[in-house]
């Protein structure tokens, strides 16, 4: 045995910290280390339509992206203001809901019912949420599990929005190329939209609820207020994709609050990483399409997913966007103690 | 009278169900959502003892409830033990493996409704007017003396005892030479086999269904949650409040309405009073 250890070390790498000062504009190396990323996400999400092949591959964009959606809205609201709600079906089967009524029974056309549907579902999500914003870890994971898993049995059971058949005959967008583009639009500005607000004041607020919320009570500052906001920015995102859902298929049911839109948001954050809003929209990239691809296996892309949801929070809890970042940032060597 | 000896009967099946989740959170503090999945598992285990190996009844009841045992304890040690005091590492983590073990059953055939298992005893009596079946008599006499017997071995056995000093104060139990881990998977274990039990005792009354775990789970969490998680009591009464509610309203508004019962019950009990009835956590724990 040699006594000799090594120790592998980080360090930033030189064009990382020439580029986060005000070097960054004086050359187009730096200016492309900042932007490049950022360029490829942009650009390859707008180039996805023209990429894909097949009606049926065509659609499964427009699923990544409102799963991407929901997943940002999660890794947002737990990793930013610190609530973490399972409930992701919740808000998918609320605005789902509220699209198809307004559409079905009021008949309004989708250029309403959509941004309707994401703010009176907002509104609606944060009014079931408000009593239990108080609670805490455990607690309000299982609250907000159960909230749409209580919508799904209630609508059964007093047989309202036509019950277990749900409602049928909405109106789709106008042609695949809308949608497609609707959707990786509002994905787009969900996700720079939340990057800025998270640096705001109200940013710093929310992840200081997070950190420790009795010292911002002690601040003066009304807590509840804040994380009412924070969850109806959550959920309004959320209600918007369930809106968009409603319309794709043409059709809104019970299966909207089905599990999976609480489960699969939740493992694509884990896989992505968490806390880094690109995260969540990598891992859908990655986990929607595999689980397309499973889908002639039925039940097993299920068993396949959390598999994959159990490896990474056991060996690699931190993601691959950090890996990423990391990689990208910085670079190793082994150095003596 | 029919709604009182029916709510009993549906009382302690829901209290056989929640008695593991409440044990395995009490103790380690896990909420172990795969417990509807351990019930379910240790069903199939039982049919393909029973059926397929061709073993008596009862030796394939006790072996399965020793393979639920293991299965439990695995659980614990390769994966569970990685996340310990991560909340909702653990909710996710134990969700996941429950989702493994379900959806893999569905998949591995699992399904339908060709499932079932005997029942202990053929024939029904009267009880005040009421036709109950021998099977629901049993199972509520079983579950009973399953209950009582807990509360015996961990008031009264060095184990139990072990566990109970885990469940007031770990670093205290630490620093009195309790094996914290190897308490919490024997506790996971013990938590299994009480889910294994349940699922012997409930399901001859009907077929065995892989959504039923689901089911299983949202029962065992209400259970909990209305008597507050971490006590056992509290698990005990609620599941005669639940039970009762559930029979109730099947009664006078229909059977539809049983599982939003369940689950108003737990949001209403989260929203009012989140420790429960008999629950052990401090108020400012749970809320700000």
């Amino acid at each position: 045995m040699s006594t000799q250890k090594l120790r592998k070390e980080r360090i930033d790498r030189g064009i990382k910290v020439r580029s986060d000062g005000l070097y960054a504009l004086m050359s187009w190396r730096e200016l492309s280390y900042l932007t490049l990323p950022r360029f490829i996400l942009i650009a390859g999400l707008l180039a996805l339509p023209f990429l894909i092949p097949g009606m049926y591959w065509q659609r499964v964009i427009s699923i990544v992206c409102i799963y991407a959606i929901l997943a940002l809205s999660f890794d947002f609201l737990a990793h930013y203001v610190g609530l973490v709600s399972l409930g992701g079906a919740f808000f998918i089967g609320t605005g789902g809901y509220i699209a198809g009524i307004l559409n079905s029974y009021f008949s309004i056309p989708p250029v309403f019912t959509i941004p309707l549907a994401a703010i009176l579902g907002g509104a609606v999500c944060t009014l079931f949420i408000l009593p239990c914003l108080p609670l805490k870890g455990v607690y309000f994971a299982i609250i907000t599990l159960m909230y749409p898993l209580f919508m799904a049995r209630v609508i059964e059971a007093f047989d309202i929005f036509g019950g277990t058949d749900g409602i049928v005959g909405i109106d789709s967008f106008s042609s695949a190329f809308v949608e497609q583009y609707f959707v990786i639009g509002m994905l787009l500005i969900f996700l720079f939209g939340i990057r800025r607000l998270v640096t705001t004041d109200r940013g710093l607020i929310f992840t200081a609820i997070m950190d420790n919320d009795q010292a911002v009570k002690a601040s003066g500052i009304n807590i509840t207020q804040y994380k009412a906001l924070a969850v109806f920015i959550a959920s309004a995102m959320g209600c918007l994709g369930g809106a968009c859902l409603t319309h794709i298929y043409m059709w809104s049911g019970i299966s909207q609050f089905a599990l999976d839109f609480s489960i699969l948001p939740i493992a694509a954050t884990v896989i992505g990483g968490a806390g880094t809003l690109v995260g969540p929209i990598i891992g859908c990239l990655i986990l929607v399409p595999v689980s397309e691809f499973l889908r002639d296996f039925g039940t097993l892309r299920i068993v396949f997913y959390a598999s994959i949801l159990v490896g990474f929070i056991l060996f690699r809890s931190d993601g691959i966007m950090v890996f990423g970042q990391r990689k990208y940032e910085q670079f190793e060597r082994w150095t003596k103690i | 009278m029919e709604i009182l000896v029916y709510g009993t009967i549906n009382s302690v099946s829901l209290a056989l169900m929640g008695l593991g989740f409440a044990m395995v959170y009490g103790i380690s503090r896990i909420p172990n959502f795969a417990h509807g999945a351990l019930y379910i598992i240790c069903g199939f285990v039982t049919w393909t003892f029973f059926h397929k190996i061709g073993l008596p009844y009862s030796i394939s009841i006790i072996l399965s409830l020793g393979v639920n045992a293991i299965l439990g304890m695995l659980m614990y040690r390769f994966i569970l033990i990685r996340v310990r005091g991560m909340n909702i590492s653990e909710i996710i983590a134990s969700y996941a493996i429950g989702l493994i073990i379900l959806e893999g059953l569905r998949f591995g055939g699992f399904r339908g409704m060709t499932y079932t298992l005997p029942v202990f005893m053929e024939g029904s009596m009267m009880i005040g007017g009421v036709p109950v079946d021998y099977h629901r008599l049993i199972m509520t006499i079983i579950g009973v003396l399953l209950i009582t017997g807990l509360w015996v071995f961990t008031h009264y056995t060095k184990i139990g005892l072990a566990l109970q000093g885990m469940a007031q104060d770990e670093q205290a139990a630490l620093m009195l030479g309790i094996d914290s881990d190897l308490m919490a998977m024997l506790a996971m274990g013990f938590g299994a086999v009480l889910a294994g039990a349940a699922a012997t005792l409930i399901l001859p009354l009907g077929n065995i269904v892989v959504e039923s775990g689901y089911h299983v789970l949202i029962m065992s969490i209400a259970v909990c949650i209305v008597g507050g998680l971490g006590s056992w009591m509290g698990a005990f009464f609620a599941a005669f409040i639940i039970g009762y509610a559930q029979i109730l309203t099947s009664v006078f508004i229909g059977s539809h309405f049983q599982m939003v019962v369940a689950i108003l019950a737990i949001i209403l009990t989260l929203i009012l009073k989140p420790s429960g009835l008999f629950g052990q956590q401090k108020e400012l724990e749970e809320r700000v």
